[in-house]
């Protein structure tokens, strides 16, 4: 992350077209190629629950959806700011890849809504799991987007002919993407032994008392 | 605002939600680890109940802590 960090701040080039604004790419879209790996992640994992019937899955997927959820929140932050950088809205109704992701990141907002009004148990493993595997659709629908607009405002960087960049642009876009990951691979990891941790200890509590 | 202060704003902004995210899950670790030595003393305290001869243990539920002699 380090790394990542030094390379889009100080050493990778600015942008000749939207100045040193552009160097918000760098976080910017690899949170946001995260928060959609996420709700893939949640997706598969909940299609796995109700295949399998696992409980297990359960918790994956909800963890796997919470991280998509704050990886999402970042995405909307970092990409209004990089915004009101290069356009001077903070936001554009008007744009189908901006409105696209915030109905996606409300999608699983409301996810969580459904998960805690009901009660534990396999019925709301069931209900979320299927809740979950509706949002996926949104995933490709958001991610194209881009490409299905006719008013191109957002740019579009990475096309047929490859990434529309210098090769240091693109080195270091991909150790910053690397370095997201990792952080939400590690959020990830944590936040699942954490819940397993607190489930086990509730498990114990009832059988000592 | 500057462009500059812009940049450092969106990646402030992803610093301090990570941040907090951390804090988070550090409180929630803490309350764990207390809620495992709690549930730790409390098997322990059963273990040495056990290990006490039986006309030595007191009856559940006893105020005094009867201890069956009587």
């Amino acid at each position: 992350m380090g790394l990542a960090l030094v390379l889009a701040l100080i050493v990778v080039a600015e942008d000749q077209d939207q100045g040193v604004s552009q160097r918000i790419f760098y976080i910017h879209v690899p949170i946001a190629l995260t928060a959609y790996f996420c709700f893939g992640l949640g997706a598969w994992k909940a299609l796995l629950l109700l295949w399998h019937g696992e409980e297990r899955y359960d918790l994956e997927s909800y963890v796997a959806i919470h991280q998509g959820t704050i990886f999402g929140a970042l995405t909307l932050i970092t990409g209004s700011i990089w915004a009101k950088a290069s356009w001077g809205h903070w936001w554009l109704w008007s744009e189908d890849q901006l409105v696209l992701f915030l109905v996606l990141f409300l999608f699983y907002c409301a996810y969580f809504m459904l998960r805690f009004s009901l009660e534990e148990g396999s019925r709301r493993a069931r209900s979320s799991a299927v809740y979950a595997l509706f949002g996926v659709v949104l995933i490709p629908v958001s991610f194209l987007a881009i490409r299905l607009a006719e008013n191109l405002i957002h740019p579009t960087v990475f096309t047929r002919e490859g990434p529309q960049m210098s090769g240091s642009m693109f080195a270091t876009f991909c150790i910053a993407w690397a370095a997201v990951t990792l952080l939400a691979y590690v959020l990830y990891r944590v936040e699942l032994a954490g819940k397993r941790l607190d489930a086990d200890l509730r498990e114990l509590r009832e059988v000592l008392q | 605002m500057t462009q500059g202060q812009y940049v450092a704003a969106a990646y402030g902004a992803v610093f301090v939600f990570v941040l907090v995210y951390v804090v988070i899950i550090a409180a929630k670790l803490a309350r764990l680890q207390r809620e495992t030595a709690e549930l730790l003393e409390l098997a322990r305290s059963r273990e040495r109940l056990d290990r006490l001869p039986h006309y030595a243990a007191p009856v559940r539920g006893s105020r005094e802590g009867a201890t069956g002699t009587e």
